[in-house]
């Protein structure tokens, strides 16, 4: 299947008519692939209500323990890098291989920037202890009630989010390198990098959803 | 696959590439139809046999067989590899690989290699959940439910890991063949003339697509729970374990109709087929289809009647649960007045038909009358229930997945299989499952509550009726299993024809091409012009 091709000689595979057919199948491949995914994380959005519904004090004394500028931080380096992948996209439809591989790496960049402050909220907060239940061990925060299940709640939600960054940024280094060493990718032949541009798309919109939840409240 | 136009492109699929790699690497969706076949039948023999060890346990009152630890043991994995393992990639993932394609005159699903990489996530999740064996093993039953999973040794994890990876499996097969339903079918080929296993296997991979992955998060949810204590689920920590049964069943509702609407799709076949008549109310029950899947979306609650959900949603869900069996009637309607005046011809693909179309009714009016909350307060977690989903899953699913494979082995396999010992093993099991299972619904309803290795006394009789029936629905399996393997090596040369079907399968040779088509075929008439 994947016999090197170039960009300008990309063969479709043969249960198709055609490379157009081909693109707009993978296309919407991709789209049920996010489908998924939101319903994913829709499932945490939904216990996330409920339980702020539950106890809505709970979330406002969490709230002060993360601190909101790391967190808008974060949000303009992802929106920042929404930006790149679209461009990355644009230049590849361009032809201008030059430009589209800058822009996907400073994608992947701005992806480790995210994890990096990421990083850093994690380990300031597991030094004060406000761990997940079982490794509770902060002091003051122990006895308001039910508090345990904010941070249960935001390590479940920001690690996956932070887990699906990280496979985002392998995706766009797997497109980086079949750009760079195989030339790949040009007008005619570029369905991997908008189905991973999709994806980075997505992710990018739920950390939108969580940033206010976690910690602007 | 990019390969080059070559000789060997007329062989059949099974000669096409040879050895045990040329197998293991296929992007062939046929191939990969039948490397499905094969692990669900592997599984099936070990879930039957859990079976065996169940019923032979409940022969007598008392430890008989085994202890009660034990038997939650045996009575989860039973539930666990009939379910996640047997039942729902049973259908789609063969028979649904192997046809799909074909009956649209297409030369493959959309994405080869994502169905490949499909089946061993598949295998992945399956080797994950049994490494769960060689642990303490797990005692939760198949719903997994806290606290309970929260507190009982640890295997639960490998366990829930596995069932997480076959979900994903599953997700990944639902969004390849609705992809192929959209974007390949051949010229002519509308959607109001796709055959109705496509209409079933497409409604299908919508709900694999849509509800898979909240299970997915339910059960990575429980992993986390165990792992680091999240809360969500943990009343200790301000979470509900309700909560579980609400996510559980918000996929798991769902998934009963991923078991049985292939299964549907399956006898729709079947029936046209041999009543060797134009199917009666195509639309209805193309669309039918659709409305089963959305409103499975919307009755979830009505397994938790008695768990402490509010009465008003009990209520509404109970209504909903009700307009489950408007959409579901109208096939059974529109299956009957094929029959009816039809030249009907009982091979034995036909007798599971039918053995599917008098089961599934008890099943599925069983299920309406245990919507009714107040009845449902009575049987709940009574073997009214166990009754009620054997009815639907093995008298529906697993005869309607019987019928297909005598249906189609033709197809696949070039060769016929004996009639009469096919016959036979559908009497032992038709036989065989309603001794078995009827007698449960009256233990239900005296009150034995499920899932207890023990009973009174006075539930003897009845449970000894079932488990001889156990014992006859094993008998008739290993018939089946018999035919198929005489069928394999020494069955008569089939014809591309040999039942007379009208789909696309039935007008290439059997066994196909590795292109399944020479020619993508035009299509100018709907699917079953018997005139
Ligand atoms: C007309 C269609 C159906 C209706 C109205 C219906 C209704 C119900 C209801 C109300 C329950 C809950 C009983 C209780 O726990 O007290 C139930 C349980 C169940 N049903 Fe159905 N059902 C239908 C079809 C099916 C089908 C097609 C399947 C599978 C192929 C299925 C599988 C199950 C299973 C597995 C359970 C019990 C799960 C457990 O507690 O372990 N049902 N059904
Ligand atoms: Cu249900």
């Amino acid at each position: 299947m994947s016999i090197a091709k170039t960009a300008s000689e990309h063969h479709h595979a043969h249960h198709f008519e055609s490379p157009e057919k081909e693109f707009i199948a993978s296309k919407e491949g991709v789209w049920l692939f996010l489908a998924t995914e939101i319903l994913m994380f829709g499932g945490l959005f939904v216990a996330l209500t409920i339980f702020r519904g539950l106890y809505p004090e709970v979330f406002l004394k969490g709230a002060t323990t993360v601190d909101w500028r790391m967190g808008a931080l974060n949000t303009v380096v992802l929106i920042f890098s929404s930006l790149t992948m679209a461009l990355g996209i644009h230049y590849f439809q361009k032809g201008d291989r030059q430009k589209a591989i800058i822009s996907l790496a400073v994608t992947v960049l701005c992806g480790a920037v995210f994890m990096v402050v990421k990083y850093f909220e994690y380990s300031h907060k597991l030094h004060l202890g406000l761990a997940p239940a079982k490794f509770f061990t902060n002091p003051e925060m122990a006895n308001i009630e039910h508090i345990k299940i904010y941070f249960g709640l935001y390590y479940t939600m920001t690690g996956l989010h932070g887990a699906h960054v990280l496979i985002g940024m392998g995706l766009i280094s797997w497109i980086l390198y079949r750009a760079i060493a195989k030339d790949e990718f040009g007008p005619k032949y570029f369905t991997p990098v908008e189905g991973v541009g999709l994806f980075w798309h997505i992710i990018d919109l739920i950390w939108i959803f969580l940033f206010p939840l976690f910690y602007l409240t | 696959m990019a390969h080059v136009a070559n000789a060997t492109h007329n062989e059949d699929y099974l000669h096409h590439g040879k050895g045990l790699w040329s197998w293991m690497t296929t992007l062939d969706h046929k191939r990969i139809g039948l490397m499905y076949f094969l692990s669900i039948l592997v599984f099936f023999f070990i879930g039957g046999i859990y079976a065996l060890l169940i019923r032979t346990e409940l022969i007598a009152p008392g430890s008989t067989i085994m202890g009660p630890d034990q038997y939650n043991k045996v009575m989860t994995y039973h539930g666990s590899i009939m379910v996640f393992m047997v039942i729902i990639p049973g259908i789609p993932a063969f028979l649904g690989n192997f046809l799909l394609p074909i009956m649209l005159g297409a030369k493959d699903v959309a994405f080869p290699r994502l169905n490949l990489a499909s089946y061993y996530v598949f295998m992945l999740g399956a080797f994950i959940s049994v490494t769960s064996l060689f642990t303490t093993g797990v005692d939760t039953g198949w719903t997994f439910y806290t606290p309970y999973s929260l507190q009982t040794k640890s295997g639960v994890i490998l366990m829930v890991a596995g069932a997480f990876t076959m979900g994903m499996s599953s997700i990944l097969t639902g969004l390849n063949f609705i992809v192929t339903v959209h974007r390949l079918r051949a010229p002519g080929m509308t959607m109001t003339r796709m055959p109705l296993m496509v209409w079933a296997l497409y409604s299908t991979a919508i709900l694999q697509v849509l509800a898979t992955p909240v299970l997915g998060i339910t059960l990575l949810l429980l992993i986390f729970e165990r792992l680091f204590g999240v809360g969500i689920f943990d009343s200790t920590l301000g979470g509900d374990p309700v909560l579980f049964q609400h996510f559980f069943w918000f996929y798991s509702h769902p998934a009963v109709y991923i078991m049985i609407l292939p299964a549907m799709g399956v006898i729709s076949e079947l029936i046209a087929t041999f009543s060797r008549k134009t199917i009666f109310g195509y639309t209805a029950i193309a669309y039918s289809s659709l409305a089963i899947a959305v409103l499975s979306f919307f009755v979830w609650g009505h397994h938790l009647f008695v768990s402490g959900q509010s009465e008003w949603a009990g209520i509404l869900f109970s209504f909903i649960t009700m307009l489950v069996g408007v959409p579901t009637a109208i096939k059974m309607f529109n299956w009957v007045a094929t029959m009816y005046r039809g030249s009907v011809k009982l091979d034995a693909p036909m007798l599971f038909a039918v053995g599917f179309m008098f089961l599934f009714l008890i099943g599925g009016l069983t299920g309406i009358m245990l919507a009714t909350i107040a009845l449902d307060v009575h049987l709940h977690d009574t073997y009214f229930v166990v009754a009620h989903f054997h009815y639907v899953m093995v008298g529906g699913t697993l005869m309607a997945f019987m019928g297909g494979i005598y249906y189609w082995f033709p197809k696949m396999f070039g060769k016929m299989v004996n009639e009469f010992p096919a016959k036979l093993s559908w009497f032992f099991i038709f036989l065989g499952f309603n001794v078995t299972f009827f007698p449960q619904f009256i233990l239900g309803s005296l009150g034995m509550p499920r899932r207890y290795f023990d009973y009174l006394p006075e539930f003897t009789a009845l449970n000894r009726i079932s488990t001889v029936g156990s014992y006859l629905i094993a008998t008739g399996f290993l018939i089946a299993l018999g035919t198929i393997i005489h069928g394999l090596i020494a069955g008569r040369k089939a014809t591309a024809n040999p039942w007379g079907g009208k789909t696309l399968e039935w007008t290439i040779a059997s066994p196909p091409i590795h292109d399944n088509f020479n020619k993508i075929p035009v299509i100018t008439a709907g699917p079953y012009e018997y005139r």
